[in-house]
């Protein structure tokens, strides 16, 4: 493996870095009567907001429903999930220094495998909040559920709900990426070997 | 010497012929269908006045509410009523002066006093100009000098002021805030006690003070403090205001009186042809303050302050007062002589003119600020009173305007050399040059009008576009609603050759003065809520776990919570006839525009309105047994009717147990878990 194509991996785990600084997804909530809005930050190891106490203002809405309360602490996935990323950016780490190149591709494919079950985690997350409903709530209307979209927007009641990945998601892709060139750069390289040879 | 008579009969013959004209218009109005008052109004009146829903205005304009002691903000261009500010009176509407944290407020060497006479709203600033950070008012009735945030829109400051009666010519403040001054409109005997003496009023002459306080504004925080008085002659002081540029350390006041009459000042403060514009160098007084000049005197006044924290105000009684004789302190105050009872003073955006406004007078003198200087370099005065040079009238007089029209009472400037003076007899607004005082423009307005406002108007950069002008009588230019009318204001468009009036809108009680400011200085800094953790009421709870009801002897201490859509606790009981129960509620919401309001059956002060991360206080003491309910006043929520809980009040000395509760034991109530 050439030197370049070592670089490019340890740039490949140093982007998942970005999950730590910058929020993974973002659920927005718009109501003519919310004109700023209201604005949910899924982070790698917490949930936050546009401001300290939107998760508050987030569950005030919730309880008339009967939407049970979003606490940083009810989620087992935001203790378990930083290690899981400091495990791909370590072995990304690994695997530059080694210069096997086909272990390139199993880190990206185990990656993509991890990133493919977070994002089903999450889906069976925002359906476990929108169904799971108290049946004393003070409103209640038939056939009515609350999933918010996984991606995409989507009407709730007079709320409009907007979710996307954010800008900790791009570390993900970019890793992908990076870890693509990477293995990309080193196959040209033993083609030019080939040649010179 | 011209007698009041003698200028009646000069008066007399212009006030028939305007009348005249009057009278003309209004018959031709019969002809058509319109009526009168569309003649004057500008075609396009209704768009330049027109804000879009969702939109806002350019300008935040505060109104004083005079005899309601209130401050009523409103929007410019749409005249749209934004926000009353209670300053000096209680208002039922969010408990101020009836909850027992703003109570401490309205507390004066007088007592409580929960009203007076607010009139004149002076913004603060920096470098001459209007810096959005706080709001001046003076209390005319009761002398107090208040403090409003405009990060809140709040009052957080009342400073009585000692040796003062009739705190008219107040609160003007300096350039850069370093002092607000307030002048006396009575003077009175002092009894050099900071109180009055037990006069004759046969002794008026000889007994009679006046005073001028200058209050010291902390440069971050705004609080104020009385730093010294000057003892001045016993006029009445009307009106003030400050220089500029090179006038930068005057400030100056109207007086009246200076006859000295005790009896009838109809007449008696009449008789003078000329009283005196009083001018007084702020910078040379604090120097001879500073300097040991002032001598002390007891005093007795209230400085009550509001903690933005804990939300609680404070009384502090002040005991001492310092004060300079301008007999004593040479080069510090000169008077000039003014036409008979002169009002409103105003000085132009270049600080070289003193327009003085002579309500009696036919003419409008305006005074130089250099020639002023060279008056007193040459010593060209005309005598002294007290102590005090009075300067030769000619010595220091710019010019005049001509028949400017009848009764004028204030004048402000546009900032491209035009001044703008209201006219109270002849009901008009007359736009004259400060080059040639030539006369250029003048509209009528439906009554009689009093101050009038340019935004920026006392500053050095007016924003010249629109002036709001202030009834002094209310007149019917709304629907009629009885004998007691709503007072009002009219919006003219100043920034072409000629005014055009844009918009009649009713006022809360009596408009005295108004200012105005581009609303980019203010609404970036608007607090939306409070933030919970930075509450510091000592009776706030921030978690519904921690509410509790506890007994002192007669008093019972609630400490609740409010959150869309409950009170916790909503079930007390174990109180007893007779008890002083105090509720303390702290809103636990931290969302703009989620306040909760607080009432219990048959209280006696008002309900109580607590922001969102706020605590406030209400006293309740039940005087029947029974089961009172109490609820949210401030619909919060579709669960707002909801909102509501009882207080059960047992016989005197009876066994209840003090004992409350929230909900029944089993599930936790959702938002109870949510709120932390």
């Amino acid at each position: 493996m050439k030197a370049l194509s070592r670089v490019l991996m340890i740039i490949a785990a140093l982007s998942l870095g970005l999950l730590f600084l910058f929020p993974m997804w973002k659920i927005y909530l718009e109501a003519p009567q919310y004109p700023e809005g209201l604005e949910m930050h899924i982070w790698v190891n917490k949930i936050s907001g546009s401001s300290e106490s939107v998760l508050q203002n987030f569950n005030i809405l919730n309880h008339y429903i009967g939407m049970e309360p979003i606490h940083a602490e009810s989620f087992a996935e935001l203790k378990i999930m930083p290690y899981i990323v400091v495990f791909f950016m370590i072995t990304g780490v690994v695997v530059a220094l080694l210069g096997i190149r086909k272990l390139i591709v199993y880190w990206a494919a185990l990656l993509m495998l991890g990133g493919a079950v977070g994002i089903l985690d999450f889906y069976l997350w925002l359906v476990k909040f929108g169904t799971n409903l108290d049946p004393t709530a003070p409103i209640k209307i038939p056939g009515m559920t609350y999933i918010p979209p996984l991606l995409g927007h989507k009407e709730l009641l007079n709320f409009d709900a907007l979710s996307l990945p954010s800008t900790g998601s791009i570390g993900i892709l970019l890793a992908i990426v990076f870890a693509g060139i990477a293995f990309y750069v080193s196959r040209e390289k033993k083609i030019r070997e080939k040649i010179t040879a | 010497m011209e007698t009041l008579i003698s200028k009646f009969k000069k008066v007399a013959p212009k006030a028939a012929l305007l009348m005249a004209v009057a009278a003309g218009a209004a018959l031709q109005g019969c002809n058509k269908s319109g009526g009168e008052s569309d003649k004057a109004v500008d075609s396009d009146a209704a768009s330049a006045v027109y804000v879009a829903p969702g939109e806002h205005d350019e300008l935040y304009s505060f109104l004083s509410g005079g005899f309601n002691g209130q401050v009523s903000v409103y929007g410019i261009p749409s005249g749209r009523l934004l926000k009353i500010i209670p300053v000096f009176s209680q208002f039922p509407e969010n408990g101020y002066g009836y909850n027992e944290e703003t109570k401490p407020m309205l507390q004066t060497s007088h007592g409580f006093v929960p009203w007076d006479d607010l009139h004149h709203p002076k913004l603060s600033r920096t470098d001459g100009m209007a810096d959005g950070r706080w709001l001046f008012v003076n209390g005319n009735n009761t002398p107090r000098v208040a403090r409003v945030d405009l990060k809140t829109f709040e009052t957080v400051e009342i400073m009585e002021i000692p040796n003062s009666a009739g705190n008219h010519c107040s609160p003007y403040p300096t350039n850069n805030n370093e002092y607000v001054i307030a002048g006396t409109r009575f003077s009175v005997p002092l009894d050099m006690k900071g109180g009055t003496a037990d006069v004759s009023m046969e002794e008026y002459k000889d007994k009679f003070r006046g005073s001028i306080s200058f209050i010291k504004v902390d440069k971050e925080d705004g609080d104020m403090e009385l730093d010294f008085q000057v003892l001045v002659p016993g006029f009445d002081y009307d009106l003030a205001n400050g220089g500029k540029g090179p006038s930068n350390d005057w400030v100056f006041f109207t007086t009246y009186n200076t006859e000295k009459s005790g009896t009838l000042k109809e007449l008696g403060a009449s008789q003078n042809d000329r009283d005196y514009l009083a001018a007084i160098n702020w910078k040379v007084a604090a120097k001879y303050a500073a300097e040991g000049k002032a001598h002390e005197m007891p005093a007795n006044y209230y400085h009550n302050k509001l903690d933005h924290g804990s939300f609680q105000a404070k009384s502090e009684v002040k005991k001492t007062v310092r004060y300079l004789l301008p007999e004593e302190c040479p080069g510090m105050m000169y008077l000039i002589p003014a036409p008979k009872s002169p009002h409103g003073i105003d000085v132009d955006p270049s600080g070289e003119y003193m327009v003085v406004n002579g309500k009696l007078a036919s003419s409008l003198p305006v005074f130089s600020f250099s020639k002023m200087q060279k008056a007193i370099e040459n010593k060209d005065f005309d005598g002294e009173v007290n102590g005090i040079p009075v300067f030769k009238y000619e010595s220091v007089l710019q010019g005049e305007v001509k028949e400017p029209g009848l009764g004028p009472l204030h004048t402000e400037f546009d900032g491209k050399g035009n001044a703008y003076s209201t006219m109270f007899v002849s009901s008009e607004v007359v736009k004259w040059s400060l080059k040639d005082l030539q006369v250029k423009d003048r509209i009528p307005v439906y009554y009689s009008p009093g101050h009038l406002m340019i935004p920026g108007g006392d500053t050095e950069k007016p924003y010249g576009k629109y002036l709001v002008v202030m009834n002094k009588i209310t007149k019917d230019r709304f629907l009629p609603t009885g004998p007691e009318l709503m007072h009002s204001a009219q919006l003219i468009d100043i920034s072409g050759e000629k005014m055009k009036m844009l918009l009649d809108f009713p006022t809360v009680a009596e408009p005295h003065y108004a200012q105005a400011i581009q609303a980019d200085l203010v609404a970036p800094n608007s607090v939306k809520f409070h933030k919970l953790d930075e509450n510091t009421h000592p009776n706030a709870v921030k978690n519904e776990k921690d509410v509790s009801v506890t007994r002192n002897g007669k008093t019972v201490t609630v400490k609740m919570t409010a959150i869309r859509s409950h009170l916790t606790p909503d079930n007390i009981e174990g109180i007893q006839v007779g008890d002083t129960v105090l509720f303390h509620v702290t809103n636990l919401e931290q969302d703009w525009d989620v306040p909760h309001g607080f009432a219990v059956m048959g209280a006696n002060n008002a309900e109580t309105l607590i922001m969102p991360g706020a605590t406030q206080t209400l006293r309740w003491v039940p005087k029947q047994e029974g089961v009172y309910p109490f609820y949210c006043t401030d619909f919060c929520s579709a669960l707002h009717q909801e909102m509501q809980g009882y207080v059960r009040v047992s016989p005197k000395g009876s066994n209840v147990p003090i004992k409350f509760r929230m909900g029944e034991k089993k599930p936790v109530p959702p938002a109870t878990a949510s709120v932390n």
